[in-house]
C-alpha cells in the first residue's frame, strides 16, 4: 500500500493541477494493472462494498485506544472525517509490510462472509500492521469518499498521458456502469472501440455576468435575448446512430437521461445541440430541486422518471450535417436550429429556446425582473453575429440575472464544517421571528470571507448555549442578510418553506436582532413567488 | 477567599491583588510569556521571568513598567508567595506558582512537554489547583518526535532545491520560527528570515540565545540571491505580496493544527508540518496527573470536551472562559491583530 499511500499523500499535499497530474501519471506508469484499475475506481467514487459497519469501527477504535466512545465521537466532529479520526486516535504504530492496494481491497472483500468477531480480528490486525497514514487509507477503503481534489477530468488527463490515448476517448471508455469486479484495466482502457471519438463534445461557450447597465451594450437590435434557465447546461451529440449527453462540467451523462435516447433515431447523424437540461412537466419548467432528486441516483426508477422528467431547451446548434458550424453567426445558427426542430419531430424532447422581443432595454429590464414567475433566473443576452467561442469569454454573451430575494435573519445554530473547513464554524442555521420566538428556516454555508469565518468561529466558541452533538445553539446576537433564488412550500420544514440556493450576502453588524424579518414576511414571499 | 478567581479581566489572586495574563488593563500583571494573547498592552506593572522580559519589552515598548525574576525565585506579595517555573512553551515561558497558607495553585499559561533543544525544559510543579490550557486537548493530537519532523522539513527543503524552488515556511515569529530554525540543516543552503522573525531573533541573540546564522529578507535582495534557500516567515506573510518576491516557491506551515487534513487544505499550503509549542493529548494528561492537583481548571482550547474527559478520569475539572488563543494565528484564525512589522 506504500505506493498508493504515497500517491494519495502527493495528491493531498499539492494544490497545483499540474503536480497532481504528474503524480498520477508517475503512479500509473509504475503500478500493476490491478492496482491501476482500483485507483481509477476509487478516484471516480466506486468503492468496494462496505462489509464493516462504521459503528463497529468506532467501537473497536475506542476500545483499542482506551477512550470512551463519546470522546471519539466528539473528536470526529472536529476532524470532519471518520477514517481520519480513527487513524489519529489509535495508538501509533509502524508500517510492518507492503502489500498492494489490491491486496487490501481483497482483504476487505472476503470479510463479507465473516461474523463481527472475525471481522474485528481482521480490522485490528490491519491497524497494527499499518502506520497512521496507511491506516487512514485502509479506513477510507471501508468508509469510502476519496476526496482529494482529483476531478474526473484530471484523472482522465493523467490516464490519457499514461496510456497515450486521447482524453475524450478515455472519458468515453470510463463512462457507464463498470465495476472493477468484472472488468480488467486492459479491457477498460486499452481495448479499442470503433466509435471511440464519436462522443467528442465541443468546449462550452460560457457567458460572464453583466455588471454594467445594459444600455452600455448599445442597440438592442444587435442582440438576441433568451431566458436563462435553471437546469444543467448540456450538449447533446448524435453521431453514427448514437446519442451522447455531456454536462457543462464535461461529464458524460448519457445514462442519466434516458429521455434523450430516442433522439438517436429522430435526428440525423452529425448533429450537436447546446441547451439546458430542464425538469419540465405539463408545459411548465419545474424547480431545480426536482432535477436534483434524480441526478445523484445510479438507477432511475419509473417513479423518478415520472416525477422529474426532463426536456432539452435548445439554445444553439454547433454541429450540423457533420460539420462544425461554430464560426457561423449566431443568427444563422439559430435559423438552422429552428428549421431542424421544425423538420424533425422530436416528440417534445427538444424545445426551442424562446426569443424575447422588447422595444428597448427599459422594457427588457421589467421582463427580466419578472423572471421568477417563469422559474427562470434572468435573461441571456447574445450578440446576433457572434461565433460560438470556447470557454468563458467577455464581449458577445452576457448573463443578466435577476437580483436574489433577500431576508434578514438571526443566527441561532452553528456547526463545524467538514473537509477543508473542519474545526471552523461555517455552517449556520438562521431563524426569523414568530412572536418572540425565532423559527429556524434555512441553513447557509457560504458567503462570508475567511476573516469573517474566523471572527464568527471565535464568537461561537465564547457564546455557545447548548451543544447537540456537532451542533451548538448560540445566543441570538447576529443578523445576516440571506440571499436566495426561489422559495417553495415545504411541509418537511418547521417554517413551512424551503429556499433555493440560500447563501449569506452580508453580515448586518448594524442591525439589532429585533429588526430581523418575521415568519409572516417569509410567508408573504411564498405567496408571491412560489410556482406550483 | 479562594487563592485564584476568574474575573472578566483575567485570572485574579484577590489576596495579592494581582492578575495573571489579564486580557484587560490592570494595575499589576504577572505574565507567563510574551505571546500577544497572554502579554497585552496597558497594564501598570508587569512581572515575568528574566528570559521572557526582552521580548515583552520589544513587543510592548521600552516604556512599560516591567520587572523580572529568575526561574524558581520567589516573590511575596501581601503574604502570597509567587514563583515562576519553566513551561517549556517558548524561551522564558513560565508556569506561575502561588502559595498562600499552605494552599498551592499553578497557572500554566501555555506549555509543552516535548524537548526542543532551545526552551527551558518543562518542570512538574506539585499543586492543589492546576490551571491548564487545552489547545490540543483531543486524542487526535499526538506529536511526532522533533527529530523526525526536522528530517521531513529538511527533505522537503532539499527536494525544492532540486526543483529550483525556494522553500517558504510559516510559523509564529516568537517561538515557532526559532524552533523551525533549530530543525534546519544549515549545510543544505542559506536560511533567510522575514523581518518580524529576524527582529525576534535579534532580541533572543542579544540575551545570549545561540541561533544558527540567518539572513534578513530586505528590499535590496534579488531573486537570484535566494537560490536554494529557505525562508522562515510569519504565517500571515505567506499569503501577501511579500511572498511573491522569491519567484517559484513551495509553501509550508509548521503547526499542531497540521495534524488534520482539513486544516492543511484550508490553509492551502503545499506542506503542513506537525510542530507545536503546546502539549499534545498525552502531554496534557501526563502533566495533569503528575501535578497531583485535586482541582483542575481548563482554559483555552477544547475546554468542554477535555473537562468532561478529566471528570471521567476521576479528576475534578471545570471549564473557564478566557481570551487566550493557543496556536490560532498559525492557521490565520486568530482574531488578534498581529503586531509584527518588518
Amino acid at each position: 500500500m506504500k505506493h498508493f499511500t504515497a500517491l494519495f499523500k502527493q495528491l493531498d499535499q499539492s494544490t497545483k493541477t499540474n503536480d497532481k497530474v504528474a503524480a498520477l501519471v508517475q503512479y500509473f506508469n509504475l503500478a500493476t494493472n490491478e492496482d491501476k484499475l482500483w485507483t481509477i475506481a476509487l478516484l471516480s467514487h466506486r468503492r468496494p462494498r462496505r462489509n464493516v459497519k462504521t459503528t463497529l469501527l468506532r467501537m473497536w477504535a475506542a476500545e483499542e485506544s482506551g477512550l470512551p466512545l463519546w470522546l471519539l465521537e466528539d473528536a470526529y466532529y472536529v476532524v470532519g472525517d471518520l477514517a481520519e479520526t480513527l487513524s489519529l486516535v489509535l495508538p501509533k504504530s509502524e508500517s510492518k509490510n507492503d502489500y498492494s492496494l489490491s491486496y487490501w481491497i481483497n482483504y476487505l472483500r472476503v470479510m463479507n462472509d465473516l461474523d463481527d468477531e472475525e471481522k474485528k480480528i481482521r480490522v485490528l490486525t490491519a491497524w497494527h500492521e499499518l502506520n497512521t497514514y496507511e491506516r487512514f487509507i485502509f479506513n477510507k477503503l471501508i468508509t469510502g469518499g476519496f476526496r482529494v481534489g482529483v476531478s474526473q477530468k484530471l484523472m482522465i488527463k493523467a490516464l490519457a498521458q499514461h496510456a497515450n490515448i486521447e482524453e475524450n476517448v478515455i472519458a468515453h471508455r470510463l463512462m457507464g456502469d463498470w465495476s472493477p469486479d468484472d472488468i480488467s484495466f486492459q479491457k477498460l482502457i486499452h481495448e479499442t472501440h470503433p466509435d471511440d471519438d464519436i462522443s467528442k463534445p465541443y468546449p462550452f461557450y460560457l457567458a460572464y455576468a453583466l455588471e454594467e447597465t445594459p444600455e452600455t451594450l448599445g442597440d438592442l437590435q444587435d442582440w438576441q435575448i433568451e431566458r436563462k434557465w435553471d437546469g444543467i447546461r448540456g450538449q447533446i451529440i448524435i453521431r453514427k446512430g448514437e446519442v451522447f449527453v455531456w454536462s457543462r462540467g464535461e461529464e458524460l451523462m448519457t445514462d442519466r437521461f434516458p429521455e434523450y435516447h430516442p433522439l438517436a433515431q429522430i435526428l440525423p447523424d452529425g448533429t450537436v445541440i447546446d441547451g439546458e437540461i430542464l425538469p419540465y412537466k405539463d408545459g411548465q419548467p419545474l424547480s431545480f430541486n426536482v432535477l436534483q432528486t434524480r441526478i445523484g441516483r445510479k438507477t432511475l426508477t419509473k417513479k423518478v422518471l415520472e416525477q422529474a422528467p426532463v426536456v432539452l431547451i435548445a439554445y444553439d446548434l454547433i454541429e450540423w450535417q457533420g460539420k462544425d458550424v461554430r464560426q457561423l453567426p449566431l443568427s444563422t445558427r439559430r435559423t438552422l436550429l429552428h428549421e431542424m426542430i421544425k423538420q424533425f419531430d422530436t416528440q417534445g424532447i427538444i424545445l426551442l429556446s424562446e426569443i424575447i422581443e422588447a422595444p428597448d432595454w427599459e422594457v427588457l429590464k421589467n421582463i427580466k425582473e419578472d423572471s421568477r414567475a417563469f422559474q427562470s433566473e434572468g435573461l441571456m443576452i447574445k450578440r446576433k453575429n457572434s461565433p460560438y467561442k470556447s470557454g468563458r469569454k467577455r464581449g458577445d454573451w452576457w448573463k443578466w440575472k435577476v437580483a436574489p430575494l433577500t431576508i434578514d435573519a438571526v443566527m441561532i445554530y452553528a456547526q463545524r464544517g467538514a473537509g477543508r473547513r473542519a474545526n471552523l464554524f461555517t455552517d449556520f442555521t438562521f431563524g426569523v421571528w414568530e412572536g418572540d420566538q425565532l423559527v429556524p428556516f434555512t441553513k447557509a454555508y457560504s458567503g462570508l470571507t475567511d476573516k469573517e469565518f474566523n471572527e464568527i468561529t471565535a464568537w461561537v466558541r465564547q457564546n455557545t448555549i447548548e451543544r447537540f452533538g456537532p451542533v451548538r445553539s448560540v445566543r441570538p446576537t447576529h443578523v445576516f442578510e440571506i440571499g436566495f433564488e426561489g422559495i417553495q412550500a415545504s411541509p418537511r420544514h418547521k417554517s413551512g418553506v424551503a429556499l433555493r440556493f440560500p447563501r449569506i450576502l452580508r453580515w448586518r453588524k448594524d442591525k439589532p436582532i429585533q429588526e430581523a424579518n418575521t415568519l409572516e414576511d417569509l410567508q408573504e414571499m411564498l405567496q408571491h413567488y412560489q410556482n406550483i | 477567599m479562594p487563592i485564584l478567581e476568574f474575573k472578566t479581566k483575567g485570572l485574579y489572586c484577590p489576596q495579592a491583588d494581582v492578575y495573571i495574563d489579564p486580557w484587560r488593563p490592570v494595575q499589576r500583571a504577572l505574565i507567563t510569556h510574551g505571546h500577544a494573547d497572554h502579554s497585552r498592552w496597558g497594564h501598570e506593572h508587569y512581572l515575568c521571568t528574566h528570559a521572557a522580559k526582552p521580548v515583552i519589552q520589544y513587543r510592548l515598548g521600552q516604556a512599560i513598567n516591567i520587572q523580572s525574576v529568575a526561574f524558581g525565585e520567589s516573590v511575596t506579595i501581601n503574604g502570597v508567595k509567587f514563583s515562576f517555573h519553566p513551561a517549556g512553551h517558548i524561551i522564558g515561558s513560565a508556569q506561575i506558582r502561588m502559595e498562600y497558607k499552605g494552599e498551592v495553585c499553578v497557572v500554566s499559561g501555555d506549555y509543552k512537554t516535548q524537548e526542543d533543544g532551545l526552551t527551558e525544559s518543562f518542570e512538574i510543579v506539585k499543586c492543589h489547583t492546576f490551571v491548564t490550557e487545552s489547545t490540543f486537548g483531543l486524542p487526535i493530537y499526538q506529536w511526532e518526535e522533533q527529530a523526525k519532523v526536522a528530517r521531513d522539513i529538511n527533505e522537503w527543503w532539499l527536494k525544492n532545491q532540486k526543483e529550483g524552488k525556494i522553500s517558504l515556511i510559516g510559523g509564529y515569529a516568537l517561538g515557532k520560527a526559532q524552533r523551525i530554525l533549530m530543525c534546519l540543516d544549515p549545510s543544505i543552503g542559506q536560511i533567510f528570515t522575514h523581518g518580524a522573525v529576524e527582529n525576534v531573533n535579534e532580541v533572543l541573540r542579544h540575551q545570549g540565545v545561540r541561533l544558527p546564522k540567518t539572513t534578513r529578507v530586505t528590499m535590496q535582495q534579488k531573486k537570484a540571491d535566494f537560490t536554494g534557500g529557505i525562508v522562515i516567515a510569519t504565517p500571515s506573510a505567506l499569503q501577501t505580496t511579500w511572498g511573491r518576491k522569491f519567484g517559484e516557491v513551495s509553501t509550508a506551515i509548521a503547526s499542531g493544527w497540521m495534524s488534520l487534513r482539513g486544516a492543511r487544505r484550508r490553509r492551502s499550503v503545499d506542506r503542513g508540518f506537525v510542530l507545536s509549542d503546546h502539549a499534545d493529548w498525552e502531554g496534557l494528561n501526563k502533566v495533569i496527573s503528575a501535578t497531583g492537583a485535586e482541582q483542575v481548571f481548563v482554559t483555552h482550547g477544547y475546554t468542554n470536551i477535555f473537562k468532561k474527559w478529566l471528570n471521567g478520569q476521576g479528576i475534578s475539572a471545570e471549564e473557564v472562559k478566557t481570551e487566550y488563543e493557543g496556536e490560532l494565528s498559525e492557521i490565520n484564525e486568530s482574531t488578534l491583530e498581529e503586531v509584527e512589522q518588518e
